[in-house]
């Protein structure tokens, strides 16, 4: 293999540009990007609650990048991929011998929301770089639509800021698909004990305002008023390039259980990548930190060999920092949730998932050395 | 010098966390002690909190790991290293030498 092109320099692209050169491909590396490499998680934590910078967030120093001795294409993007190579936004073409599809996910908004001021997504560093500069401007209602993981932090780090802050989610328990009922309910209390309303299990059914927003309306008729919105509605995967190229995609570029497309010269990883999970028997697109760091490793190796040699087999794990607290879960819900250490009402615990005898999934509040042992037990 | 603990109230495997100013962890592994600045160096993690495998401490938050002799880190997300100290086992006791900041690379 002679020429790599890696599409995509976030965190799957540069950690597959970084696995390349340790795994010791010495051929010419490309590394073609809308946007430098820099870490999204504290975009909705620290970030936004201006405790760092956008230096800090930089996932590699320039020695780093440096030491991978590629060429960059950066600030362009990643228009076609066929059989003479992809095409950039540019005109370029890049013709190379095997590629690393690493474009992540965009944030998903509301239509209704399209051609109204005042409504943000949160996904890039420009969307965050906006989010800060209106949150300055002093809004004096600011709804949060969605109570996920991103919905649950910006309302928390509005809330740090002083703001008055509502939060509107379609299902009953916020979480519930990923944390189970239970726990689902747990988290959705953080928000009440933080002076943040919930609205759970109403969706929304639009906006009112004209050029800039004044309320979201309800599907039961309620209107919350807002000068602010802030949608954490999910992230689709960015595929649309991919339109043509012959490989398969649906809800993100398919994969087998090492990374790898039907076509062994072009691997995907990262929130793009619909992998097959051997864990659990069944296609993850896995949208956290740490599979988009680790996957690489894998999907390289196989990239190199020729064809799929090893397998990615972990269990998934992210964090995220809410109100001063700190989240972590790994594995997956079950229905049989038990708390192994501390308790919810102070949200200081550890619970264990279980299916029969076996251990399925942790999750914890403020319980870092607890739920590292039990991870690992996993 | 600071007294951390007795020999045998760190078993191998396990870090306790001498609180400070700057708080400083000591490390059991393979029959080794090492002393390293307990504050992650990517955030606010405790690193006593984090899983000791080999010469190695894995953050307990965002698994960034640090080599136990020299605190560098070897992946990401963590760019520093952290500082390590020297650390003295006599009659039964580990003491950590808090004065003698090794700062490496
Ligand atoms: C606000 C926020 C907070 C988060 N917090 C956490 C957290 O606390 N814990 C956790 O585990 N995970 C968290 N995540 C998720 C985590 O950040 C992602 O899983 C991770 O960034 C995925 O990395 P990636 O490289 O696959 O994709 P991305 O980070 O999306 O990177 C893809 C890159 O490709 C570029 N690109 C896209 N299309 C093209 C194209 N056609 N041509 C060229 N370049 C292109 C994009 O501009 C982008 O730079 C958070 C995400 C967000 C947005
Ligand atoms: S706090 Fe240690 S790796 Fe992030």
């Amino acid at each position: 293999m002679r020429t790599v092109a890696v599409v995509g320099t976030s965190l799957a692209g540069l950690r597959a540009a970084q696995e390349l050169r340790a795994q010791g491909f010495d051929g010419r590396l490309v590394m073609i990007g809308a946007e430098p490499p820099y870490d999204r998680p504290p975009l909705s934590k620290d970030f936004l609650l201006g405790k760092v910078s956008a230096d800090d967030i930089a996932l590699a120093g320039q020695d780093d990048l440096d030491a991978l001795a590629a060429e960059w294409r950066l600030g362009v993007r990643a228009e076609k991929l066929g059989r003479e190579g992809v095409t950039l936004g540019d005109g370029t073409t890049i013709a190379a011998d095997g590629y690393v599809i690493a474009t992540g996910a965009v944030a998903r908004t509301l239509d209704a929301a399209r051609s109204l001021a005042g409504v943000h997504t949160l996904r890039t560093l420009e969307d965050a770089l906006a989010l800060k500069q209106a949150l300055a401007a002093g809004p004096s209602a600011v709804v949060v639509i969605g109570a996920g993981f991103i919905g649950a932090e910006v309302a928390s780090a509005c809330r740090l800021l002083g703001h008055e802050v509502s939060v509107i989610e379609a299902m009953p328990v916020p979480l519930a698909p990923v944390l189970g009922a239970r726990m689902g309910a747990v988290c959705g209390e953080l928000h009440a004990e933080n002076d943040v309303r919930l609205i759970a299990g109403v969706p929304v059914a639009g906006f009112t305002g004209t050029g800039r927003v004044t309320g979201v309306r309800l599907a039961d008729g309620r209107e919350i008023r807002a000068d602010l919105v802030v949608a954490g509605v999910g992230a689709r995967p960015a595929t649309e390039w991919l339109t043509g190229s012959g490989l398969a995609v649906d809800d993100g570029v398919l994969v087998d259980s090492g990374c790898v497309t039907a076509n062994p010269r072009v691997i995907a990883v990262g929130d793009v990548a619909r992998y097959r999970c051997p864990l659990r028997g069944v296609r993850v697109r896995a949208e956290h930190w740490t599979a988009a760091g680790e996957q690489p490793g894998v999907a390289v190796s196989n990239l190199l060999a020729g064809s799929t040699v090893t397998h990615f087999a972990r269990h998934g794990y992210f964090w995220s920092d809410q109100y001063g607290r700190r989240l972590q879960f790994a594995g997956v819900a079950t229905e049989d949730v038990r708390i192994a250490e501390g308790d919810t009402a102070s949200k200081r615990f550890v619970a264990t998932y279980h299916r029969g005898d076996v251990l399925t999934g942790v999750f914890a509040i403020d319980s870092p050395r607890p739920f590292t042992r039990l991870r690992r037990a996993l | 010098m600071i007294r951390a603990c007795s020999v045998s109230e760190l078993p191998e495997g396990e870090a306790v966390r001498l609180a400070g100013p700057v708080p400083v962890s000591v490390f059991h592994s393979e029959g080794a002690y090492y002393a390293l600045d307990d504050t992650c160096s990517h955030q606010d993690a405790s690193l006593a909190d984090g899983w000791i495998e080999g010469c190695y401490v894995e953050c307990p938050l965002h698994a960034a790991r640090f080599d136990l002799r020299t605190g560098a880190p070897d992946c990401l997300p963590a760019k520093n290293a952290v500082r390590t100290y020297p650390v003295v086992v006599a009659d039964g006791v580990i003491y950590v030498d808090t004065e003698v900041r090794q700062d490496v690379a």
